[in-house]
């Protein structure tokens, strides 16, 4: 992507009002991470009474605290679980489906996408109480085992990133030629080896995209969470919120908690945004 | 090997399908079908048993005199505002802050990592940490605007009462406007250079340059933007359930906490149901009209 040049010189006013504008939205945005970081760094007494700035003292207690007072690290094997196998479900089952959407004409083609596309726009309550009663009685009657299960969660999380992965990925593909595909034809690939062979490795970034946008969805996720999961399953989304007993809350540990829960998602993305812009121009946004 | 070929695409989708019928058209048909029945706790186990009693539950969501429905209504008038401030502050700080950050400048590449931060951070942690700074007597926000700016005498709530809308809003922009600033930088790479260089020849100012290039230019990326941040926010759950724990405040009492509220809170299936389905139509409804308004309809199926 060429960087842009300037035009023209931008007027002084542009520049301040960019400036005081940048300046501004940076202290917004910033805050509640440098409010997570420092208060998490400081001792019971400092987060139970009246703000401080300055901690009177330094500790990394909370850091320590925060493994014992709540099953910490059992919270973040479930979701890393469950984040990670909907994220491989999720792009999985997206590349199939949004190959087959740009590279064949088929009878229901776009009532396909459609559809697909507007599950989307459903709200997650509409359907949270039905898969809540579904999940149950196919427990009753099968013995799988879908509420208050990692299985559930994955099942459920998948589909919540597949419209938008199959949008972006079919806009993806479209965007690779079909010589290509015509090439690897004449060779003797079959349909399968062609999408292994040439699509899949020329969409890799926007296949990047989409597991970041994945692994977010599911890393994220509170509504079904709350109610799917069960003491063995719970997510860190749930998890959290045992720092509050009835009588205190111990924001120092929360806020370490949430520090650490944080950091690998938010360093992930950092190193893989460009590919999410990049995904965006090419998939989403024509 | 051709009839192989006619259902391969078929087959390609098969496994999405199977996805979204388990876990979205089959439940969505199931809770339209539960909302005609008196579906409360003691129909759980086996809730086809639940008495029809038809449109009752409706009824009884839509009768504004009585206090369900007049709470119902509540609740979306509340939404309804918060959709309308909230989508309209995220989508002003994303278009203002991709469009001051299009051409280069000294810290440009860190600043947009910092702006992709509240996209990147998980949920529950970044709105855990905002309760944290809305507390009336521990939190950030009162010590500024009280003990540092000396304001307000007297520290206010945030999170009870009238500001805890307020507070709604502000965590909901904060979360959300790296979204349509993500998506409008996306956008911006598709202007062609030349036409600002056209424009700037013709001795058109930056400002007159944003507002006859490239405002023209993010049309098409603001119709789907709108409506996207639209659906999100009018559906949040999120920010209200942790920002709030289970008891949101009725000034800030979103659509999507009542409902869960009249379902796993007093055990009324049915009802929440019906009140979902509603949601639903008055979303497909505003929905449709805005994708025929914008013209955008034609592209869903690009």
């Amino acid at each position: 992507m060429p960087k842009p040049v300037s035009p023209m010189a931008p007027s002084a006013t542009f520049v301040w009002v960019r400036r005081i504008f940048l300046v501004a939205l940076t202290i917004f945005t910033l805050a509640p991470v440098l409010v997570m970081a420092s208060s998490s760094l400081k001792p019971l007494q400092d987060v139970q009474g009246p703000f401080r700035w300055i901690p009177s003292s330094l500790t990394v207690r909370p850091y320590i605290d925060i493994w014992s007072t709540v099953p910490l690290w059992d919270y973040f094997v479930n979701s890393l679980i469950v984040s990670l196998s909907a994220t491989v479900l999720s792009v999985v089952i997206a590349i199939f489906a949004a190959y087959g959407v740009s590279r064949y004409r088929f009878v229901g083609r776009k009532i396909f996408t459609v559809s697909v596309l507007s599950t989307q726009m459903l709200p997650g309550i509409l359907f949270l109480l039905p898969l809540f009663l579904l999940f149950v009685s196919i427990g009753n009657s099968t013995g799988v085992a879908l509420h208050g299960s990692r299985l559930g969660l994955i099942l459920t999380y998948l589909t919540f990133s597949l419209p938008f992965s199959i949008w972006m990925l079919v806009g993806y593909f479209e965007s690779i030629p079909r010589e290509l595909d015509e090439a690897a034809a004449v060779d003797g690939c079959g349909p399968l080896r062609t999408l292994l062979q040439i699509v899949v490795p020329a969409a890799v970034p926007g296949i990047i995209a989409v597991s970041v946008y994945a692994f977010m969805t599911a890393w994220g996720e509170v509504l079904f969470a709350s109610v799917i999961t069960n003491d063995r399953s719970r997510t860190l989304a749930i998890g959290l919120q045992g720092y509050a007993t009835q009588y205190d809350v111990y924001w120092n540990q929360v806020m370490a908690a949430s520090l650490v829960v944080s950091v690998p998602v938010v360093a992930g993305f950092l190193l893989l945004q460009r590919y999410l812009v990049a995904g965006l121009t090419a998939g989403a946004i024509k | 090997m051709k009839s192989r070929h006619r259902l391969l695409p078929y087959l390609l989708l098969l496994p999405a399908l199977v996805m979204e019928l388990l876990i979205h058209i089959v439940p969505m048909a199931v809770g339209i079908f539960m909302s005609f029945k008196q579906l409360t706790q003691f129909f759980i186990r086996d809730w086809s048993a639940a008495p029809w009693i038809a449109l009752n539950n409706y009824r009884i969501a839509v009768d504004f005199s009585a206090p369900i429905g007049k709470s119902l209504l509540n609740s979306f008038w509340v939404t309804c505002s918060f959709t309308l401030l909230a989508v309209a502050f995220s989508w002003l700080l994303g278009v203002a802050a991709a469009i001051f950050m299009q051409e280069p400048f000294w810290g440009r590449g860190v600043l947009r990592a910092v702006f992709l931060v509240p996209y990147a951070l998980p949920v529950y942690a970044a709105v855990i940490t905002w309760s944290f700074m809305f507390q009336r007597d521990t939190g950030l926000v009162n010590h500024v605007l009280h003990d540092q700016l000396h304001l307000v005498s007297e520290k206010p709530f945030w999170l009870i009462g009238d500001n805890a809308f307020v507070s709604l809003i502000i965590v909901h922009v904060w979360k959300t406007w790296p979204f349509a600033f993500l998506t409008v930088m996306a956008g911006l790479q598709n202007v062609p250079r030349e036409l600002y260089e056209a424009a700037a020849m013709d001795g058109a100012s930056v400002w007159q340059q944003i507002r006859e290039i490239t405002m023209p230019a993010l049309r098409p990326v603001n119709q789907v933007l709108v409506l996207v941040l639209f659906l999100w926010t009018f559906n949040d759950f999120n920010t209200p359930y942790i920002l709030f724990g289970k008891g949101a405040p009725e000034a800030a009492d979103l659509i999507s906490i009542h409902i869960y509220q009249s379902s796993f809170v007093t055990w009324n299936f049915g009802s929440g149901s019906a009140m979902s389905v509603l949601l639903l139509l008055f979303l497909l409804l505003v929905t449709g009209v805005y994708l025929v308004a914008t013209a955008r309809w034609r592209d869903a199926d690009a």
